[in-house]
């Protein structure tokens, strides 16, 4: 299965990764070699199995809607690169 | 040429808990930014979400209300996008595996009904919020994360409204629906509920449907129904002149009026979805399924109709009365005190939700219980007292809570129709008033009403209107 430069742009574009033409070449190879060998599954006739969503066994893990409580804003806000009063200060968002 | 108006509508709906979705923050609307969180989310690497149970059995309630098809395991998904109000960088949603599918919701449409089929119902958490400075320019925003991880409930329908009128009556029922089912507290104002609609047009008859506009960025339902307006011009102009619409996202401009183009690069979305690792699934075993069932009330259309054809209640009543779950719930125990649906029925409508409204008062605050507001309705059908005498009687109730019959005793109110206590009142008001007398002679009935007055006010109303007007006019007749 092989995957090209544009594939790798395109998933570093949407993960807002900055990748180098050398970093494109290496990556399409070792992400064309790690879909090859996923696919060896494709081999195995899943017909009558249900796909799976988790490994665990467990079941309904539920916390119970209690009594509310958080952290301060100081420590939410220890470790943002900055801060405006108690908010997040991020480059301007255009909507 | 006229073009036939398709529309869908998705609706969110923050639930009504206490904690968020996936950890033990407060939902509490208007606090203080950045109060309500945790590590789990503001998505600091390594925390592990814990799915809060009333918010799952909320969004099964919702799937079960709206008679939709449940699987008997389910789970989450990440969906994946930048934005700042997004902490973790994805949002866990469902995608493969919805908690209902396949319902429906029956909506008012021309005196009638239309059934809206529901594609599916999914549970996902909230974003934060960004706010942006007033400067324009200002090169900074500000983010805020306490909505970030409130339960949000995700309707989403077929495309099976024809035109804003039923858009807007969809938005109208859901609304109820949602407050009745107690899943959510629907305040708009406070964003607990949001509406987004695609619209497309076609020939009529078509099979096919037309290239879909979604719109977003609508803040209100009369937001919602003015882009559904604005954009079936829009694509009926570009229509006729030949051209094609583009399947696109717009958004709405609320001060223009308008809905305008999102700048492409957003359009292009790849949410690369993936089941959740950091998070188990459920499975809805019997007796969760059961349990949450059992917590589905009767929804307001079909409360309303019941209503109707079962206690031959008029349209207008049965919609008052059925519009909060509440009300008619008091209105459903109180026919078990006095089964009689439409004097119990005028009492509600006509004594209680006025004062209620005049005072301000919701049906939690109200003293009166079912059981005693229907002995008054009672009473007040029987001649034990007359209509302004029951009315006073309420008014105390609302002021204290007491029994109608003692405050009937208390006050004194009972009515006479004893004859013997009546007649000489009516001896006495034609003695005093020759003039109106000399009126009932000459033709004016008004005359009677007059001395009928003069009656009442010497019994202090507690005289049975009926029988007093028969001795009035048994009297005057003997003149």
């Amino acid at each position: 299965m092989s995957i090209t430069q544009k594939d790798v742009e395109y998933v570093a574009n949407l993960a807002r990764l900055e990748l180098t033409g050398e970093e494109k070449e290496r990556l399409a190879r070792q992400l064309g070699d790690i879909l090859d060998y996923i696919n060896m599954l494709n081999r195995l006739d899943t017909t009558n199995v249900e796909p799976m969503a988790h490994a665990a066994i467990e079941h309904n893990v539920f916390r119970e809607d209690g009594e509310p409580r958080s952290i301060t804003p100081d420590e939410t806000l220890a470790n943002a690169p900055d801060r405006q009063g108690d908010f997040f200060k991020v480059p301007k968002v255009i909507d | 040429m006229e073009w036939e108006v398709v529309i869908g509508l998705e609706t969110h709906a923050e639930l009504a808990t206490r904690t968020k979705l996936w950890c033990d923050c407060s939902t509490e609307f208007g606090a203080a930014p950045n109060t309500h969180t945790c590590p789990i989310c503001v998505g600091m690497p390594g925390v592990l979400p814990v799915l809060n149970r009333k918010a799952f059995e909320l969004a099964l309630r919702v799937a079960f209300a709206f008679k939709c098809k449940v699987p008997p395991r389910t789970f989450f998904d990440r969906k994946n996008y930048y934005y700042p109000d997004l902490p973790k960088n994805y949002q866990i949603s469902q995608n493969y595996c919805n908690t209902g599918t396949e319902g429906h919701i029956d909506i008012p449409v021309n005196g009638g009904s239309k059934r809206v089929r529901i594609h599916n119902v999914h549970l996902e958490e909230d974003a934060g919020k960004n706010i942006h400075p007033e400067r324009s320019d200002a090169d900074y925003s500000l983010v805020d994360l306490n909505r970030a991880g409130v339960p949000l409930l995700e309707i989403v329908t077929e495309p099976d409204m024809r035109g804003p009128e039923e858009a807007q009556a969809f938005m109208e029922t859901m609304r109820r629906a949602l407050l009745y089912t107690e899943v959510s507290e629907c305040h708009m104002e406070q964003g607990h509920l949001r509406f987004e609609a695609s619209i497309s047009l076609r020939a009529p008859g078509a099979a096919e449907y037309g290239a879909r506009v979604e719109i977003k960025n609508v803040n209100s339902m009369k937001a919602v129904t003015s882009a559904i307006e604005y954009e079936i011009k829009r694509q009926t102009r570009i229509l006729n002149e030949g051209g094609k619409v583009a399947r696109e996202t717009r958004l709405w401009d609320d001060a223009a009026g308008a809905t305008g183009r999102m700048r492409s690069k957003e359009e292009a979305q790849d949410y690369r979805y993936f089941p959740e690792p950091d998070l188990i699934p459920v499975t809805i075993d019997d007796e969760m399924r059961a349990r949450v069932m059992a917590a589905v009330p009767e929804l307001p259309l079909a409360r309303k109709r019941r209503f109707i054809e079962a206690f031959g209640l008029p349209e207008y009543d049965a919609g008052v009365i059925s519009d909060d779950r509440r009300t008619a719930d008091f209105f459903e125990e109180a026919l078990k005190t006095y089964d009689n649906p439409k004097a119990v029925g005028n009492w509600i409508m006509n004594a209680m939700l006025r004062e209620m409204k005049q005072r301000g008062i919701g049906i939690v605050e109200l003293k009166p219980k079912p059981a005693q507001v229907a002995a008054l309705a009672k009473i007040a059908s029987s001649d034990r007292i007359n209509s302004p005498a029951a009315q006073k009687v309420f008014t105390i109730m609302m002021d204290t809570g007491d029994d109608p019959e003692e405050i009937i005793r208390r006050e004194g109110l009972e009515q006479t129709s004893d004859s013997g206590d009546i007649l000489p009142l009516v001896s006495k008001a034609i003695a005093d008033n020759p003039k109106a007398v000399a009126d009932f002679k000459s033709g004016k009935a008004s005359a009677v009403k007059f001395l009928m007055g003069q009656v009442m006010r010497m019994a202090r109303g507690k005289a049975n209107p009926q029988v007093a007007e028969k001795i009035i006019q048994e009297e005057l007749g003997k003149m």
